[in-house]
């Protein structure tokens, strides 16, 4: 087990946001980046390819054609059934994160098309929450997924999450079970189903809609697994090699089809379309 | 026999020690204390019925992990007559943190799956702590595929901290095992039953538990995360956490078979013996065989297609989020 000793100790990537400001150092190979010249680039590191994490509404300028995004179920909040509190309420924890984030919830969904293609998609934003599935998030899966199926268009989610929402408990952990019932009507109704999964997906959201897919992608480098890492750590009580639970590591283990380069992702994706529908 | 006691048991214990050294102490001899004998056993069973109504949810979450517990194959040899074991995933190993097979139920075949915690410290490990890998998951589908061959239903019996979490259980895809075994259970065309007797703990209690009859008993619980888990994501991260921080998590999780109830994600709450299932196991298996023979003869009339139409339609409302513009 060779591998084993050589390894680095996994670190999630704790400083991933980017900070403000002309220039940027690279989260991977520490490099200082200009700004805009990331931004060019879709936020992929010119010297390293890292891809950075994005924004939902940057994912979706990326992924779907110019204003042809049509945003669904944008009213959707959450009831708060546990009434959950812990330093402070949930309610307020969801109104902080609204302020942060600009969004209503971790996720957004809609219709849009990719080439011309009529889609469905759905994409989580690691930054709203940790990207954490509960009722909403879950909610807007399955309504998007079957108005997948009941236009016949195929069905995209792109994954960047910490897995259920702690907040919402038993609800939460029963969102894995709607949404992989839904993706099962799509399977069972020949509707193509495209997972993206971007840094960091993990929990309840890899172990339900986000392994799931008829076609899964992972973007370069990207942290996707059940249990974390350093769960996995306390629990073997040994380090964890560097490359673990990268998308590389899960190609290797023929767990992922493809990874895909953030700019070759659109382009993949509309082929796919092309081929299967 | 029972052997451990929780610390919120103890009161009992010592009663109930007391009560066996005068039954001892009067036998052979004329004096006649089966009075005094009387009064303590009367005694006894108010303390326990006054500790046990007034469980709180982490005690309710130590009584549900406690040592002496019923597991899945303490029900099965119970409630089921015939039990043939199958084994493996014809994958990769048999992964014995779940056990599954066919069995006869009041004469009707039925498979039967569930996690399997062990007794010992040696055969905990055997059992991983009930912990299962993927193979565990992806054996209780292929059994449970069985069932939809032969048109038998399914009886799932929940009960583990949690899936594995290590390495070979990333390399071998745990969180795809549980996505497909979600997906799959919501298709099965038979009727499936689900009870957690034990311990719910998140996806990897979840994995065995889409059914169309969900219960629980009555002192069980069911959780996206356990109280532990819950207190060091909130409070503290440098592991300095007590039980009092567990009891907090546990009261802010919502996690007992009461909650759930009242939240409709179970159906209804199966009774235990006064003092838990390990009080006695005979008595807790008819209560758990009697909720299923009741399902078996509801869900029996249905047609497959109307069985995971209704399936659906269950999780579907399974929701807590509304309208705000």
């Amino acid at each position: 087990m060779a591998w084993f000793k050589k390894g680095k100790p996994v670190k999630a990537d704790k400083k991933v946001k980017i900070p403000e400001g002309s220039w940027v150092k690279c989260n991977n190979c520490k490099e200082i980046i200009y700004r805009q010249e990331l931004d060019k680039n879709v936020k992929v590191c010119p010297k390293c390819n890292y891809h950075f994490r994005i924004s939902a509404m940057e994912r979706l300028a990326l992924l779907v054609d110019d204003q042809s995004f049509h945003e669904l179920d944008v009213d959707l909040v959450s009831n708060d059934p546990l009434k959950f509190k812990d330093k402070k309420p949930y309610k307020e924890r969801l109104e902080e994160n609204r302020e942060k984030s600009g969004l209503r919830e971790a996720s957004v969904s809609g219709e849009a098309t990719i080439h011309g293609h009529q889609v469905v998609v759905v994409v989580l934003d690691f930054s709203f929450m940790g990207g954490s599935m509960g009722s909403v998030v879950g909610e807007k899966i399955l309504r998007a997924a079957e108005l997948a199926l009941e236009t016949k268009k195929p069905f995209i989610t792109v994954a960047s999450s910490g897995g259920a929402r702690m907040q919402e408990g038993i609800f939460s952990l029963m969102q894995m079970a709607r949404v992989s019932a839904v993706i099962a009507k799509l399977r069972d109704n020949g509707i193509l189903y495209i997972s993206i999964l971007a840094d960091p997906t993990f929990g309840g959201v890899t172990a339900s809609f986000a392994m799931l897919g008829d076609i899964i992608i992972g973007e370069p480098r990207s942290l996707v697994g059940f249990a974390g890492p350093r769960v996995i750590e306390q629990t073997i009580k040994k380090q964890l090699p560097e490359d673990f639970q990268r998308s590389e590591f899960l190609l290797d283990h023929g767990l992922i089809d493809k990874i895909v380069d953030r700019k070759e992702l659109k382009k993949t994706v509309a082929q796919l379309i092309e081929l299967l529908t | 026999m029972i052997k451990y006691f929780l610390d919120f048991e103890k009161p009992i214990e010592e009663l109930e020690s007391k009560i066996e050294e005068l039954k001892r102490l009067s036998n052979g001899k004329d004096i006649n204390i089966s009075e005094e004998v009387v009064k303590l056993e009367k005694k006894a069973k108010a303390l326990r019925s006054e500790i046990f109504s007034n469980l709180s949810p982490w005690q309710k979450t130590l009584l549900a992990r406690h040592p002496d517990r019923p597991y899945t194959i303490d029900y099965i040899h119970r409630i089921t007559s015939d039990f043939i074991e199958l084994h493996g995933d014809r994958r990769f190993a048999d992964d014995k943190a779940i056990v599954g097979g066919v069995a006869k139920l009041k004469n009707v075949p039925v498979i039967i799956v569930g996690h399997q915690k062990g007794r010992g410290t040696k055969e905990r490990i055997i059992r991983n702590f009930g912990q299962p890998h993927p193979e565990g998951y992806r054996k209780a589908l292929r059994i449970m595929k069985l069932a939809e061959k032969f048109n038998v239903p399914v009886i799932t019996l929940i009960d583990t901290p949690g899936a594995y979490p290590g390495v070979g259980a990333e390399e071998r895809g745990q969180a795809e095992a549980i996505a497909v075994n979600l997906m799959q259970m919501s298709r099965l065309r038979v009727p499936i039953i689900s009870i957690v007797i034990g311990e719910g703990g998140s996806g990897g209690a979840l994995a065995l538990g889409i059914s169309d009859r969900l219960f629980m008993l009555e002192h069980s619980v069911y959780s996206v995360i356990s109280p532990e888990g819950c207190a060091a994501i909130l409070w503290k991260k440098d592991g300095n956490l007590d039980a009092k921080d567990f009891s907090k998590a546990a009261d802010t999780l919502k996690l007992t078979a009461q909650d759930l109830l009242k939240f409709h994600i179970i159906d209804d709450v199966i009774p235990e013996p006064l003092g838990g299932a390990h009080r006695d196991i005979e008595k807790t298996s008819k209560n758990i065989s009697a909720r299923i023979l009741e399902s078996l003869r509801d869900l029996e009339t249905k047609s497959a297609d109307t069985l995971i139409d209704e399936r659906y339609e269950r999780l579907k409302r399974i929701s807590s989020c509304s309208e705000h513009s």
